[in-house]
C-alpha cells in the first residue's frame, strides 16, 4: 500500500491548467490543516489564529501534492460520492461485526471457522482507489487484505466461507463508482 | 438521553469483550487479527458516540468542539487500524508463517 | 453516572488482562504485538473515561488522541522491525 504521487507526473500538458490544479489542491490542504488546527486548539485568540494560519500555510505550500495529487475540481464530486459511500460501509461493518461476535462466542468455534486465502484481480488504476478498497476490505470483519499491489491484484485472508463469498462484488462496484473508474 | 449513553457504552464494552475473547480463543495468528483489529475499532466507535452524547448535555460551543475532537479520535482509529492490521499481516507473510487450516491440526 | 463510568472503566481494565495474557504468553512475536495493540486501543477509551471521572475532559481528550497516534506508530515500527525474521513458523508450534 505505498502511496506514490503518479497523478502529478501525468500532468505535463499546458502549464496554466496544471497551475490551477496545484493551486486547488493547495487550497484544500490549507483549509483542512486550518480546520484541524482550530479543532485541536479550541481557542480563538488572534495570536493563536495567526500562528495556525502561518503554520498551515507552510505545510500546504510544501506538501500540497502529497495529500491531494493534482486533479482539479474533480475532488468535490469524489468527496460527495465518498460521503454517500460512508453510511453503506458503516452499516456493512456493523453487520459483519455481529457475525464475528457470533463466531467469537460460539462454543464450537473451531468447527465453524475455515481460514483460507483468496486471490482476485481488479481493474482499479489509481492508488487512492486501491487503498480505499483495501482498507474497506480490512475494516469489514472476516476479511483482511494481505497484499494489494498497484496492478490491482488483491490477496485476502478470509476467516470463513460466508464472508469470503460476498467479496469482490458489491464493494468493488461501489468503490469504482466513487472514484469514477470502470470495473 | 441517559439511556442512550448507557446503551452505547454497554454495546461498546460488549464489542471489546468479544475482541478480548476472540484474541484468546482463536487458533492462529491470522485469525486472531480479525477480532483484535476490528471489534476494537467498532467498540471505540460505539463508546465514543456515547461519551460525545453525554458531553453535549450542557450545550455550549466548547462542548461541541470537544465532541468533534472525540470524533477525530474515531476518524483516526478508522484510518489507522486497517493499516496497522495490514502491516502485521505483511510481517507475518514475509516471515513465512502459514495459516491455520481445518485439516492440518486435526491429527 | 459517575458510578456507571467507573464500572465501565473497571470492565475495560478487566478486559485488558485478557489481552495481557496474549501479550505475555503469545506463541510468536506477532501475537504479542496483537495483544499490545488491543491493550492500546482499550487504553484510549480508558483515558477518555478517566477524563470524565475527573471532570477534565478537555485535557484528557488530547492525551487520548496522542496515545492513539503513539499506539499506531508503535505497531507500525515493531512490525517493520520483525519483517524478515525467520523461524516464526517453528515458534508457533511451541505451545
Amino acid at each position: 500500500m505505498t502511496v506514490s504521487n503518479n497523478g502529478v507526473a501525468k500532468e505535463n500538458g499546458n502549464t496554466r491548467s496544471t497551475f490551477f490544479k496545484s493551486f486547488f489542491s493547495f487550497l484544500i490542504t490549507f483549509a483542512l490543516m486550518f480546520l484541524t488546527w482550530i479543532v485541536l486548539s479550541g481557542k480563538f485568540d488572534p495570536l493563536l489564529l495567526w500562528l495556525g494560519g502561518i503554520s498551515s500555510f507552510l505545510v500546504a505550500y510544501y506538501f500540497y501534492d502529497l495529500l491531494f495529487p493534482a486533479m482539479g475540481s474533480g475532488y468535490i464530486k469524489v468527496f460527495f460520492r465518498f460521503t454517500s459511500y460512508m453510511p453503506w460501509l458503516i452499516w456493512e461493518i456493523v453487520k459483519a461485526n455481529f457475525h464475528l461476535l457470533y463466531l467469537a462466542f460460539h462454543p464450537r468455534m473451531k468447527e465453524l471457522i475455515d481460514p483460507h486465502i483468496i486471490t482476485f484481480k481488479t481493474n482499479l488504476k489509481s492508488d487512492i482507489a486501491i487503498t480505499t478498497l483495501a482498507n474497506s476490505i480490512t475494516l469489514t470483519p472476516g476479511t483482511i487484505t494481505v497484499t494489494a499491489d498497484s496492478d490491482g491484484v488483491f490477496r485476502v485472508h478470509a476467516i470463513d466461507r460466508k464472508s469470503a463469498e460476498s467479496l469482490p462484488g458489491t464493494m468493488l462496484k461501489k468503490v469504482a463508482k466513487v472514484f469514477g473508474e470502470q470495473i | 438521553m441517559d439511556i442512550l449513553v448507557v446503551l452505547c457504552l454497554v454495546i461498546g464494552l460488549f464489542f471489546f469483550l468479544g475482541g478480548a475473547i476472540g484474541i484468546i480463543r482463536m487458533p492462529d495468528f491470522y485469525s486472531r487479527l480479525h477480532p483484535a483489529g476490528k471489534l476494537d475499532t467498532l467498540g471505540i466507535f460505539a463508546m465514543v458516540t456515547g461519551l460525545a452524547i453525554y458531553n453535549l448535555h450542557h450545550f455550549s460551543f466548547e462542548a461541541l468542539l470537544l465532541s468533534i475532537k472525540m470524533f477525530l479520535i474515531v476518524f483516526f482509529v478508522f484510518l489507522s487500524s486497517p493499516t496497522a492490521t495490514h502491516s502485521i499481516v505483511d510481517a507475518g507473510m514475509r516471515a513465512g508463517l502459514r495459516h491455520w487450516t481445518k485439516k492440518k491440526r486435526k491429527g | 453516572m459517575t458510578t456507571f463510568f467507573l464500572s465501565i472503566a473497571l470492565g475495560l481494565l478487566f478486559l485488558m488482562l485478557f489481552s495481557l495474557y496474549r501479550a505475555l504468553f503469545g506463541p510468536t512475536v506477532l501475537d504479542r504485538l496483537i495483544g499490545v495493540n488491543a491493550i492500546g486501543s482499550k487504553t484510549v477509551m480508558l483515558l477518555l473515561l478517566i477524563g470524565f471521572l475527573y471532570g477534565r475532559v478537555d485535557m484528557f481528550v488530547d492525551i487520548a488522541l496522542a496515545y492513539a497516534f503513539l499506539n499506531f506508530v508503535t505497531v507500525l515500527a515493531a512490525s517493520r522491525y520483525f519483517h524478515k525474521r525467520k523461524g516464526l513458523y517453528e515458534e508457533s508450534f511451541m505451545d
